[in-house]
């Protein structure tokens, strides 16, 4: 289970894989079988293939093997092209990973090698700003005391320094030595977690002792992280390539399936059932029919002895006759207009980020309709729904407010005086926001001073210091350098009390190298600080600064002071140094000790940060919400932070109309408690009409995750909003996987580095091509340039994404199965022998040609304008519960097939009997029926028709004749001269108008019916929209809206009562799928597919739909 | 920047239609204006076509054999001939289609309909192509069978003549095939051999001294019916026939349809624009376009009953369960 690492020792070196990174899939030689392989674990095409395969057998078939074959051979090309190009590009761009240059240590000296020849045990030597290539133990940095920074943002997303230290035992090694050291790591073998190695190291004489050094995850670089800050590190490989900590973490990404694709894998089940029925069926009854009568009729001369396997040939024709249900056209119509729909994503101009000069871009199109059925958001914070920018706004010190007027302090000329006479309140709160933090400034090379901050609060304090003239120049160790007003001031910190969410504050204590003070500088949460203030102080000033700020949703902090006396400083930091090292309960006692220095602070002001919102935020959330949609949280953020960004972008709401309850807790049994107290709470709250929310960090959710799981699926289940602080990118990846157990619909949104996993982990990915890199675009499925176009693609391009489909899947069983009924009913008239009635011809183009192009124009329908669709995001719902894709709307969709086949084929034989009844007249007006009711329904069903949809549903209608004029003029063909014919006979036209007529007439008349008096609320909208849409005058339209918006905000706040209780019933019984199931079968019918009713079941929030 | 289009911008014009009670009302108020009048005239239609049916296969049945029709048919040594007499019951303008009708007989069954060969039908010199001819390609000896095929094989072999009194009715026999079929299906220089050589005999047999483009009966024979009920065009009489005629008609009943229990029938019919006599197309007119009218009154009824305000607002769900839910 564990590594031993003998350093630059190359006789050990080949135990453990090389430093090559491989994301390919395939090599040159596998890629034909593993593809094949890779398609044909797909249902579909196992089926197709052995319908292909059967179709050799010329003693079956009803029509020509090509028929099928060319079909099959093109689409298997295509998807195989797809893949090869993929991974040929995944191929390049490790290839540039594997060949970058690398010092390394050989034979005693250094020598450039490529990255992918690093081997365990290899000394590397990396440079400032040079990325890690692998997982290193950190063994010598240019830096005296042994440290350096490191940017870790590629792997887990934080974009502030952070400080790494070489272990105790090389300290004080020079460049020389660190050439020649020997020794071993003992290690644990590759895992993923970023955040913790628990590995020794021993160095072997003549390098000092040989004690055994513990090493930490502070002690190692990892891979993808970049050296700051450090003019050179150098460490021992540990973990190279693929089992690097980064390597083992990123995870094959698997290919997603979308809800829609496997409900129609599901249906394609279904009617394969159904087909093999019916072959066994008419198979059997063929057998029977062949053994009584046929063998009397001796014109078809049935030979007495037979073969054995003459027993399924019927059975096997009415296979191949039947095969034609499940439409192979279905898998190219749907590639085409998904590729379509992310097209339309990549052009719309809506979703165009101007600011960045980036389009939206979809980079999986195969799964656009998820997009409209898309249950739960979890969304990054920082970055996605902020802009990552902290600005310092106001303040108000020592009772002045500053920046009121003008909204920016910083420009607030009474603040500007005051720091230039040098006001003692104004020097006092400067020096706090200057010092009392961990930022580190970096002198850039231009000479300006940039600060890295862990927190972007910090960070915004010190910049506004240094533009009010307080400058943070430097600081070494412990030494920290102020410019203020031209004098330098030196400080020197002495100690750090850090912040913890606990505490709330963070505070230093620092000595003035001048006048010899010692000063406790403290920041922090207003509840936290303000009692602290010694006894006396008028605190009413402040409270009402914090509240203030707090209503305009700034971010405040207190900031106080207190001047030390050296006896008090030097007993307190002999317990505090105490209290540090403490073996147990390390964490309490330090604060405890804390406690004991931060109190009668002098409260110098309030200063207040604009974490600024991206444009749009609230407003997308609200409607989004509005739509049914569920938000998560998940933040790297401090939970104070966290809510805050929540309340402002609607994402909670505040008390009294909002709740918010808290999971937290260090140990096991708190968090338990905790968890069961807000799990009760949600139970019982869910009758009144609050919004409830929890909130819960990443330690208690390490926790819950690991032992509690059914406990918090239920919270998630019952809980429309969450906010998950602190928590780390595999966390956000499990809460994703959680939330995709219950059968959700997940969508995840990020913009950095540690959202890569919960990107790649969700339904679907959106990325934020943002401030943080592209990295989480590029792992995205989707990546736009803000925040707020994620209603556009969702609402949008989602919903009319999955209304297309819905439509374009169902059509295509519907015409196929309309033939196949066809097919069948004449079977009957046959002999059930499994004649053909229509050749091969009319058979392969009526899936390519004849039915297949009108139908792909549903990618221009719009069922209701994007107005509509954006004032009325309840109508998600629709799709969302998937209510125009299920089985019962299938059903519908069958029986009008049913029905239509009967109508065709009945008509056809009772107005072509006796001298009519010639085969291939009789089988072309068969034909012709069935694409002229092709045509109606297409032009019925569609709910808007753009020249386009007019042109190819009735250009294709006309093509047909164009097509079969052709093939009757061809002598040698079967049906040589028969269109003329037919269209020369008034009764093949009064034939067709009958078809026609009778074939639409019920299904319009329904649809009219169910639209005008059962309708949905697409329905409605329709009808609103089209009917007066023009005469919507502003005013009416905004007291529409408003009417609309307070019924809904009612609803709203209400529903949830029943729904949270209908959502949870589902998982007692197992599964959400099956109450979806059954509430959607709830209704079947034949001639309105695409419209579901039920109506008044619609105000669910969450499923049950 | 996206190029801007409105295909791009998926805004391109599209009509809207919604469907209004007053829209469709008219749809089938005119659907039934339309279909009424067209059933009454094809009704009409079918109405003036005079046809006359006689069935005589059992009728042809010496009495003594009635028993065993199929000892009948098979004995080559009976006399096949027999002589029926129809009564003309309305006015018969020339000319006048002869057809027989046979029910019963699978000419669209898997293994017939296939077993043919239109290359070897079409080419002197593709006569050795007899795929898909089974079982009928060769005769035992091996030499190609032409026309090949269980279709020609079985050809339909008994034949009628006329007689009004002493009056001989010819029976046109020319032109009973598709024009397209005798020019480019069939061909001049195709003779028949082998045909009807075999062991088994089928149906009728041919003169190989003729090509198979004028082999009209064959021809007619093979444009397979696509039901089991069907007539096929015998040949024309270009008299015209009085009410109360009687005909005799004298014929060989040669084809065997007695061991599945297959019915013969000789029609005689008059035809009109839509054909023969089928009352099929007029009927079903008549009634749609009936049901259209029915429909259109009471989509009419039903919205002055249950008037429905367009798009209202207030029908939608959420709206129209504010708080207490």
């Amino acid at each position: 289970m564990k590594r031993f690492v003998y350093i630059n020792d190359e006789s050990y070196q080949n135990d453990y894989c090389d430093n090559r990174i491989s994301n390919t899939k395939y090599t040159l030689l596998n890629f034909l079988p593993k593809n094949l392989w890779e398609q044909f674990r797909r249902f579909m095409n196992q089926y197709f293939l052995l319908i292909a395969c059967l179709q050799l057998w010329s003693l079956i078939t009803p029509v020509n093997p090509a028929s099928t074959w060319g079909p099959l051979i093109f689409i298997f090309a295509v998807s195989a092209t797809k893949e090869a190009w993929d991974d040929y590009n995944r191929y390049i761009s490790d290839k540039q990973a594997n060949e970058k240059e690398v010092w390394i240590v050989k034979n005693g000296t250094r020598k450039h090698i490529q990255a992918q020849d690093i081997r365990v045990g290899n000394i590397v030597w990396i440079r400032e700003n040079e990325e890690v290539p692998c997982d290193l133990v950190l063994i010598g940095t240019s830096d005296s005391q042994g440290i350096c920074h490191v940017e870790t943002a590629a792997l887990d997303g934080e974009i502030d320094l952070k400080t790494r230290v070489i272990p105790s035992t090389c300290v004080g090694l020079d460049c020389e030595q660190l050439h020649k050291i020997k020794g071993v790591i003992e290690c644990p073998n590759p895992d993923k977690d970023i955040r913790r190695l628990d590995a020794n190291i021993r160095l072997f004489p003549p390098f000092i002792d040989n004690d055994i050094c513990p090493l930490t995850i502070s002690n190692t670089l990892l891979q993808s992280c970049y050296l700051r800050n450090t003019e050179w590190a150098c460490g021992v490989a540990v973990y190279t390539g693929n089992e690097t900590k980064l390597g083992m973490s990123r995870g094959v990404p698997e290919p997603k399936l979308t809800a829609m694709d496997a409900m129609i894998d599901k249906l394609t089940g279904a009617i394969f059932l159904f087909q093999i029925a019916v072959v066994l069926v008419l198979g059997s009854a063929g057998n029977v029919w062949k053994d009584t009568e046929a063998r009397k009729q001796w014109y078809v001369k049935y030979d007495d002895d037979e073969p054995w396997y003459q027993i399924c040939v019927i059975p096997l024709r009415f296979e191949l006759l039947c095969s034609i249900m499940i439409p192979i056209s279905i898998k190219v119509s749907l590639d085409f207009v998904k590729s379509l729909y992310a097209k339309f994503i990549d052009w719309d101009e809506e979703m165009y980020d101007h600011e960045t000069d980036t389009p939206a871009h979809a980079a999986n199109t195969a799964i656009s309709e998820d997009l409209g059925q898309v249950e739960y958001i979890l969304t990054d914070k920082t970055g996605t729904l902020t802009e990552n920018k902290m600005i310092f706004r106001r303040c108000c010190i020592g009772g002045t407010f500053y920046g009121n007027e003008s909204g920016d302090a910083l420009r607030d000329v009474e603040l500007l005086n005051a720091v230039a006479n040098s006001s003692p309140h104004v020097i006092k709160f400067l020096t706090v926001m200057t010092l009392c933090n961990t930022v580190i400034p970096i002198k850039s090379s231009s000479g300006a001073i940039l600060y890295k901050a862990q927190s972007q609060d910090e960070d915004a304090l010190v910049n506004a210091a240094s533009n009010l003239h307080m400058v943070l120049v430097n600081k070494n160790g412990n030494n920290a350098e102020i410019h203020f007003n031209g004098r330098v001031v030196q400080y020197e910190i002495l100690d750090i009390l850090e912040f913890t969410s606990d505490r709330k504050r963070m505070s230093v204590v620092v000595l003035d190298c001048e006048s010899g003070k010692i000063f406790l500088l403290s920041k922090g949460a207003d509840e936290a600080i303000i009692p602290c203030a010694y006894s006396g102080q008028r605190i009413k000033t402040f409270v009402d600064a914090v509240d203030k700020y707090a209503q305009l949703g700034l971010r405040t902090l207190c900031l106080g002071w207190r001047e030390l006396e050296t006896e008090e400083y030097l007993e307190w930091s002999r317990s505090f140094k105490e209290a540090n090292s403490a073996l147990v309960d390390r964490e309490w006692k330090v604060a405890e000790v804390c406690q004991k220095l931060e109190h009668s602070l002098e409260i110098l002001g309030v200063s207040a940060i604009e974490d600024r919102l991206q444009v749009g935020v609230p407003e997308t959330i609200e409607i989004l919400r509005q739509s049914g949609i569920n938000f998560w949280m998940l933040t790297g953020d401090k939970q104070s932070t966290a809510i805050q960004i929540a309340l402002l972008c609607n994402l909670i709401s505040s008390e009294p109309k909002g709740q918010l309850l808290y999971i937290n807790g260090r140990t096991e049994d708190e968090v338990v408690r905790s968890l069961e107290r807000v799990l009760l709470t949600m139970r019982i709250t869910t009758s009144e009409p609050k919004e409830l929310a929890f909130v819960v960090d990443g330690c208690a959710l390490e926790i819950i995750l690991s032992r509690y799981n059914e406990a918090f699926t239920e919270l998630a289940v019952l809980s429309k909003t969450a906010i998950c602080c602190r928590v780390t990118p595999s966390q956000k990846a499990q809460l994703v996987k959680l939330l995709k157990s219950c059968d959700y619909r997940t969508l995840a949104i990020g913009d950095g580095g540690n959202d890569v996993r919960m990107i790649q982990q969700a339904d679907i990915g959106v990325g934020i091509s943002g401030r943080e890199g592209l990295q989480a675009a590029r792992a995205a499925d989707y990546s736009i340039g803000k925040f707020r176009f994620l209603k556009r693609l969702i609402l949008v391009h989602g919903r009319y994404s999955y209304n297309r489909t819905a439509f374009l899947s169902q059509y295509s069983f519907y015409k196929s199965l309309l033939i196949c009924f066809i097919q069948i009913l004449f079977s009957f008239l046959s002999g059930i022998a499994g004649t053909s009635l229509f050749n091969s011809v009319s058979l392969m183009a009526y899936n390519v040609f004849y039915t297949s192009i009108p139908v792909l124009t549903t990618v221009l329908d719009k069922d209701l304008s994007e107005k509509t669709v954006m004032q009325n995001p309840e109508i998600l719902l629709y799709c969302q519960a998937g209510r125009l894709l299920n089985p019962s709307t299938f059903a519908g969709w069958f029986g009008r097939s049913l029905y239509h086949a009967l109508v065709v084929f009945l008509i056809t034989i009772h107005a072509y009997a006796n001298e009519k009844s010639e085969m291939e007249e009789l089988s072309m007006v068969a034909l012709s029926g069935s694409i002229c009711l092709q045509a109606f329904v297409v032009t019925l069903e569609m709910n808007s028709l753009t020249f386009v949809q007019f042109l190819a549903i009735w250009g294709n209608f006309m093509a047909f004749y164009i097509i079969n004029f052709f093939i009757s003029s061809i002598p040698s063909a079967g049906m040589y001269t028969i269109m003329f014919r037919l269209c020369r006979q008034l009764t093949y036209w009064v034939t067709l108008l009958l078809i026609s007529g009778v074939g639409m007439g019920p299904v319009l008349a329904l649809k009219y019916f169910r639209y005008t008096y059962k309708p949905s609320a697409i329905n409605i909208l329709q009808k609103a929209e089209r009917s007066f849409g023009p005469m919507y005058t502003l005013v009416n339209l905004e007291s529409q809206l408003r009417s609309d918006m307070e019924n809904t905000n009612i609803s709203f706040s209400t529903t949830p009562v029943k729904n949270k209780a209908s959502v949870y019933e589902p998982l007692l019984s197992d599964s959400p799928i099956s109450s979806r199931r059954t509430l959607a079968a709830s209704s079947f019918d034949i001639f309105q597919p695409a419209q579901s009713r039920n109506t008044s079941s619609y105000p669910r929030n969450i499923k049950a739909n | 920047m996206p190029k801007y289009s409105k295909f791009t911008q998926q805004e391109l014009p599209a009509c809207k239609p919604i469907l209004t009670p007053k829209w469709v009302v008219s749809v089938f108020f005119l659907v039934g204006i339309i279909f009424v009048p067209v059933g009454v005239v094809s009704l009409l239609a079918a109405r003036d076509v005079v046809e006359i049916v006689d069935r005589y296969d059992d009728a042809c049945v010496p009495a003594n054999m009635t028993d065993n029709k199929l000892a009948y048919i098979q004995n080559p040594n009976i006399s096949k001939d027999c002589t029926r007499t129809l009564t003309i019951t309305e006015d018969m303008k020339q000319p006048i289609f002869v057809y027989y009708q046979l029910d019963n007989f699978y000419q669209n069954h898997r293994r017939y309909v296939k077993s043919r060969n239109d290359g070897q039908l079409r080419d002197a010199a593709k006569a050795n192509q007899t795929s898909a001819c089974e079982p009928e390609k060769t005769t035992a000896d091996g030499k190609p069978i032409v026309p090949c095929g269980l279709i020609a094989w079985s050809l339909f072999n008994d034949t009628y003549s006329f007689t009004r009194g002493n009056e001989n009715l010819t029976v046109d026999k020319k032109d009973i095939s598709w024009k397209s079929d005798r020019e480019h299906k069939f061909g001049k220089n195709v003779y028949p051999s082998n045909f009807q050589n075999g062991l088994l005999k089928g149906g009728g047999t041919l003169d190989p001294a003729i090509p198979l483009s004028e082999q009209e009966d064959l021809i007619v024979w093979m444009r397979t019916a696509a039901l089991p009920t069907f007539r096929k065009l015998y040949g024309r009489i270009y008299v015209d026939l009085k009410k109360n005629d009687t005909i005799t008609v004298r014929l060989s009943n040669n084809y065997n349809t007695y061991n599945f229990g297959g019915k013969k029938k000789l029609v005689l019919s008059t035809a009109t624009w839509l054909g023969g006599k089928n009352d099929f197309l007029g009927f079903a007119y008549v009634i749609v376009g009936g049901l259209c009218f029915f429909l259109a009154f009471a989509f009419t009824l039903l919205y002055f009953i249950k008037p429905r305000k367009l798009g209202d607002h207030n029908y939608l769900s959420w709206n129209r369960h504010p708080a207490g839910r």
